[in-house]
């Protein structure tokens, strides 16, 4: 019985995935609009643009490292 | 060995997509100890071989016109150097060598895990958490060498009302704290959880009726793998940069 409630447990957070996911979306979809006004000012961005996505993603990858450890560890 | 235990499970993979993260000796059936030489003593040897292939033998000669590889030497210095120079500044650049030492080492390390049937060692916390804690202590350290007591300053927001900053205070206190955390989590998971995907897919196609799928999938899936460890890289070197800027200037 534990190790089904585990299971439930690691589907319920693959649904930080889907968070991340639109974390995200959001940084890079406002970078693009941002960016299409004013493109001569996009290139230096880039890095800006890569930290975001990079700290709204490893949310995501946390709810990851939560289901695995609920599939493999409990 | 972990394909037989878990193939007699019933309905799923035929071997288990996390195996493929298995440490095993090299040489033997023994147990692991300090110095067992493993898989993962192999793709680190691997990479640190592969990094000094490409920067010292191959742009040893430091010919005026370049061979191809001492092009792509000085395009990855360029690419390193310019990072670390836009983000830290003129004062950062003392520390290029560290930086770029990171980089070459974890974006071929990212590659090399994506040869077939080799062993990801990315994946492993114990290789990215000993990288987040090495630029955690450095970055620390160079901080109160440079600014004294003054690098607390850095966890008091002076931009900020007086009212919130001791609130503002305790948050960058445990953001702080957390850097080594998600710095290191966020290479090793992204790493680890592409190449479990791929292995998913890989299970699939022993099913006759989707493998066709399930190949493109594995295709797509790769492709963007050899994205994520390109991007992995540049975040971690990157972040290395911003932590670096926080040390070399702590006032907001």
């Amino acid at each position: 019985m534990e190790g089904e409630l585990a299971h439930i447990g690691a589907g319920l957070a693959a649904i930080g995935s889907g968070a991340a996911a639109i974390g995200v979306g959001n940084v890079a979809g406002n970078f693009l609009s941002g960016a299409l006004r004013n493109p001569s000012a996009a290139a230096g961005q880039t890095a800006t643009l890569f930290i975001g996505i990079a700290f709204a993603e490893a949310l995501g990858i946390f709810s990851f490292l939560v289901a695995l450890l609920l599939m493999f560890a409990v | 060995m972990a394909t037989e235990a878990h193939g007699g499970e019933e309905g799923g993979l035929v071997f288990h997509p996390m195996d493929q993260f298995i440490v095993q000796p090299l040489f033997g059936d023994g147990a692991i100890n300090m110095f067992t030489v493993t898989n993962a003593t192999l793709w680190l040897a691997l990479t640190v071989l592969a990094v000094i292939a490409l920067m010292v033998l191959g742009t040893g000669k430091r010919a005026i016109v370049p061979s191809r590889t001492q092009s792509i030497g000085e395009l990855a210095y360029g690419f390193v150097y310019k990072m670390v120079e836009d983000v830290t500044g003129k004062d950062g650049v003392k520390y290029f060598p560290y930086i770029m030492t990171l980089f070459m080492f974890i974006v071929f390390a990212n590659f090399l895990a994506l040869i077939p049937m080799s062993f990801s060692t990315t994946s492993h916390f114990a290789v990215t958490v000993v990288l987040a804690l090495a630029v955690f202590l450095t970055v620390t350290v160079l901080g109160f060498i440079k600014n004294g007591a003054s690098f607390l300053g850095l966890f008091w927001v002076s931009s900020a009302p007086l009212a919130l900053r001791p609130v503002l205070a305790i948050i960058e206190i445990i953001s702080y704290f957390v850097r080594p955390v998600s710095h290191s989590i966020r290479l090793a998971g992204n790493i680890m959880a592409g190449h479990a995907v791929i292995k998913v897919f890989a299970g699939f196609a022993a099913i006759a009726v989707i493998s066709p799928v399930s190949i493109l999938a594995i295709t797509a899936m790769y492709g963007l793998e050899v994205l994520v460890a390109f991007i992995q890289a540049y975040v971690f070197t990157i972040l290395t940069c911003v932590y670096l800027k926080d040390a070399l200037h702590p006032h907001h």
